[in-house]
Formats: structure tokens, sequence, C-alpha cells
């Protein structure tokens, strides 16, 4: 099978400073791959340069083909049309993500009439209403009505999370990218919107780039892991091969501190 | 005798809703401490009460068996060199304009602490792990993990007795967590801590007791390994439930 993204030999750099060296690997329809990585690592940059929003500044050579389609080079249009239909985006910060000005049925409509207009049809007036509240429903809203009618401010993180979600959702994207999506919420919100995450990829048979520096969030959610350590894979394998029997000493450290915190948990330092 | 006591404390902006409702603490010389709760919980808000920054709208805190009393200036002096704190951003919690012995003294020169400054700063910056030769180096030459040393030593150089901690940890990327977890371990065996934080494992690992904390009231306070083997409040277990662990 044609994998959905895959990345070759991608070098990305800033006035000749490297910040993605050589990195190469790939996505295949409905798997759910892991970037993980500390400040600086570069996890981010790839992920923009997978859907080719990298700011100008940043200078991009290898290969980046996303649903059969190169990334790098091509114009804007051709990547709009990538992005919301190939892929979609969740960011960490829902609240920036969200127009503070529309309300929530507002923010979810839009790329659902976009979608529509795509597959060549008009999606308006009780039809669109209908899908919107549908999909608030899909990512299990309390009482889709009101969260419709409210504003981002007016609900609370995982709420606006799940809004995020649903607006990502409503591209019918066969990739969902997560950026540290659960990483500004609280622990037991967190636990939620993993759950929320993992069901509807499951269900949709999305792939799923997810993108944390939080080991063991990235063991709960996906398959396979890339470790990024400056801008380098590291390390590249199944979730359990690699934190469980690590290779690279940058790994094993990583994985040594994040079981220490474990262990303290359990009572067993 | 404890060194800090909350006495039944409530805090609010407006009257009908409190942000802390009948919170009760005694803290013992040479605890550690973790305030553990999630947004919302009051966790911070009783940290700015016991730094003096607010003053609460019923109940009283004592340090030392004296009420904490925010107006009185000559008592707030001797309080400062007592109790102070580190904070979660490392970036935002260094003047960029004064370079390391500036701003690790600063305490020091405010609080009127006589010796030899060089001296003690030095002292000061080597036990957070950092070479005395720094001095002279500004913030912008040092990593966030570097930074939160700086900022740790500022907060031990006057040797106070009481050292607060809010989120000091949550910004650092997980290998430098836990090196600072691992300094915050090694200096709590000479004062008291209290150490806030929204992240369980941070606090089992660094903490002897713990305090939940649900919508501004202790929903489960004690010794840390008891509360984690068998929490008592569906909140705790609720909370300990929540955190992703690593694959066995």
């Amino acid at each position: 099978m044609q994998p959905l993204l895959q990345i070759q030999d991608l070098n990305l750099t800033v006035d000749g400073k490297p910040l993605v060296t050589d990195l190469s690997f790939s996505i295949a329809p409905g798997e759910r791959l892991g970037l993980i990585g500390e400040s600086g690592s570069g996890k981010s940059l790839t992920a923009m340069a997978a859907t080719g929003l990298l700011p100008r500044a940043i200078a991009a050579t290898g290969s980046v083909t996303l649903g059969g389609q190169q990334v790098i080079g091509a114009p804007e249009r051709t990547l709009n049309s990538l992005r919301g239909t190939v892929a979609a985006f969740v960011f960490q910060e829902p609240l920036t993500a969200l127009d503070p000005l529309l309300r929530t049925e507002q923010q979810v409509a839009e790329p659902l009439r976009r979608r529509a207009r795509r597959d060549g049809r008009e999606l308006a007036g009780s039809a669109l209403n209908r899908e919107v509240l549908a999909l608030l429903e899909q990512v299990a809203l309390p009482q889709p009505e009101r969260i419709a009618r409210s504003y981002p401010h007016e609900i609370s993180g995982g709420q606006r999370q799940r809004v995020a979600i649903a607006m990502a959702l409503a591209c019918r994207p066969q990739l969902l990218i997560a950026d540290e999506p659960t990483t500004a919420l609280d622990v037991t919100t967190q636990a939620e919107i993993l759950k929320l995450l993992d069901g509807l990829v499951r269900e949709r048979g999305m792939a799923l780039l997810f993108i944390s520096h939080d080991l063991p969030v990235v063991a709960e959610i996906v398959e396979r892991v890339v470790v990024m350590q400056r801008g380098v894979a590291v390390e590249i394998g199944p979730v359990r091969q690699v934190f469980g029997a690590p290779q690279h000493g940058y790994t094993r450290a990583l994985v040594a501190a994040a079981k220490a915190f474990d262990d303290a948990l359990e009572g067993t330092p | 005798m404890s060194l800090v006591s909350v006495d039944n404390v409530s805090f609010g902006y407006s009257r009908d809703r409190l942000v802390l409702d009948g919170v009760s603490l005694e803290i013992r010389p040479g605890a550690s401490v973790g305030l553990v709760g999630e947004s919302g919980s009051g966790k911070t808000t009783l940290l700015r009460l016991l730094l003096g920054l607010t003053r609460p709208s019923s109940g009283e805190i004592r340090f030392d068996g004296a009420p904490l009393d925010t107006r009185r200036g000559s008592f707030m002096r001797d309080y400062r060199k007592q109790v102070q704190a580190v904070f979660q951003d490392p970036y935002s919690s260094l003047d960029p304009r004064q370079d390391v012995l500036g701003i690790v003294s600063e305490p020091l020169r405010s609080l009127g602490i006589p010796g030899d400054r060089r001296a003690l700063v030095e002292a000061a910056v080597v036990s957070v792990g950092l070479e005395p030769g720094i001095l002279g180096r500004y913030p912008h030459e040092f990593s966030g993990g570097q930074r939160q040393r700086i900022a740790i030593a500022r907060a031990i150089v006057a040797k106070p007795k009481l050292l607060l901690a809010d989120e000091a940890v949550s910004a650092l990327d997980l290998s430098t967590r836990i090196r600072i977890v691992q300094l915050l371990q090694q200096l709590a065996a000479d004062m008291t801590l209290v150490f806030v934080s929204h992240d369980l494992g941070v606090v089992a690992a660094l903490c002897d007791e713990m305090v939940i904390l649900e919508k501004g009231r202790i929903v489960e306070a004690g010794a840390t390994r008891k509360i984690l083997a068998d929490p008592q409040h569906p909140y705790t277990g609720k909370l300990l439930g929540s955190v992703p662990r690593m694959p066995a």
C-alpha cells in the first residue's frame, strides 16, 4: 500500500543552520505514529513541513509526499486542497486555534461547508446545522445545542479542544496531525481527550501523526514512534520495542526519566 | 510545633464564590509537602496566601507561631528572609539585564543580609550544581534548566526556612525535569519545601506528604506513600487513574 505521508531525506535549515537533518519516515493509511522529542527537537517543524505550513525563512530540501502529492515547492493552491482533505491539524492551545469572535457552530460550520463544496455539494441551512450538531455529538460534547451557541471563552479548555477536534473531523481527513493536543489540559481532561482521539481515529480508520514530549501519553495512542533529538531521528520503531528496549542513549535517558516518575507513583523509587 | 499553620482559611474575590474554602493545613519543619490540584483547585491561590501576596478573606496563617500579617512591614521583612519562592517559567522570572551575581544577590541586598555577598552567591550557585565562574554571565546565555537552577540559587541564597515552588519543573523538558527534581530533593534535606504542582509523578518523586485540592477544598492529605497506595477520596483515585503510564 502506498504511504499516506512519506518523508524522505528531509532537511530544514534557516540561514544555513540545520533545524532538521536527513529525516525519513512514512505513515501508512490508518497507521498511528508518534513523534517524540524535547523542545527544539524539530518535531513541530516536521509536522508543518508535512503540510507545507513552514515559514518562508525556513528552507526545505528532500521530499515530502502527502496523499501522493509532492508538498515541497508545491504552489499554495495545491497545498490548500491537501490541507483539509488529506490532512487536518489539532494544535496544543485550543484558545488560539478558535476564533474568539465566532460561536462554536460557526467555527465548525466553516470546514464542513468547504469540505462539502470540494465534494461538489452545497451545504447550508438546516442540513448544515444538523451536521454541526452531529459532529459536536461525535466529540462527546455535553449539551451540543448549548455549546453550539457558545463562544470559546464560555466553555472549558477540554470542551474547546473537543471543538477543535470537531473542526478537524469536519474535513474528513485521511491523516489527523495532533501537535501536543493534551499538553495544555488538566490530567483528568487529558485522559478523556486521549480516549476520544483514540476512538475517533479507530472508528474512522484515520491515520494519526501524534506529536508530544510526553512519552507515556504517546505510548497510549500510537503504534510506532520516531524519537527526535536536535533535528535528527535517533530511533524509530514500534512503541513497545523503543520504550521497552531503547537502543539510542538519548532514548534510554528519556525512558529512564519517564519510568522514574512512574516508579515514584507506584511507591517504588 | 508546625512551621506553617493554615487555619480554616478561605479566599474569594466575591463573597458568594470562594476560590479557597475552609482550608486547614499543618506543615512541620523539614517536611516536603506537595500541593496537588488541577486548574481551578485553588493551589496557586493557597501559595499566594503563603507568600503573603494576598490576605485570606477569613481564617489565619501562622508562621513559627506568629500570625502572617501582610500589613506589618517589619514582620514581612523578616518573613521574606524565612520564605522564598521559585516559579514556573525560568524565562520570565530572571531579569535579563542583570548578570547572575546581580540576580542571585538580590535577596541579600533587599533584605539587608550582612556578609560577603560574592562568597554567599558563589556558595548558592555551586549548591545548585552550577560553576562559580558564571557570575558575570546573563540569563540569555543559559538553557531553561540552567535558568531554573539560577532561580533556585536566588531563592536559597538567604538560607530561608521555607521554600515555596510553584510548578517549578512543569516548563522543563523531561530529562531536565528529573535533574531539577533531584536538586530540589537534595535541598529539601535542609529546609521545608512546599511544592505546588498539577503533576502527580513529580510530587510522588519529591514530596513525603501531599495535599490534594479540588475546587478550593482539601479532599485528602497525608503521607504520599499512603495516599498513592490507598487513595481514600474518589477524586484522588480519579487523578491517579488519569496519569498516563509507560507500557510495562
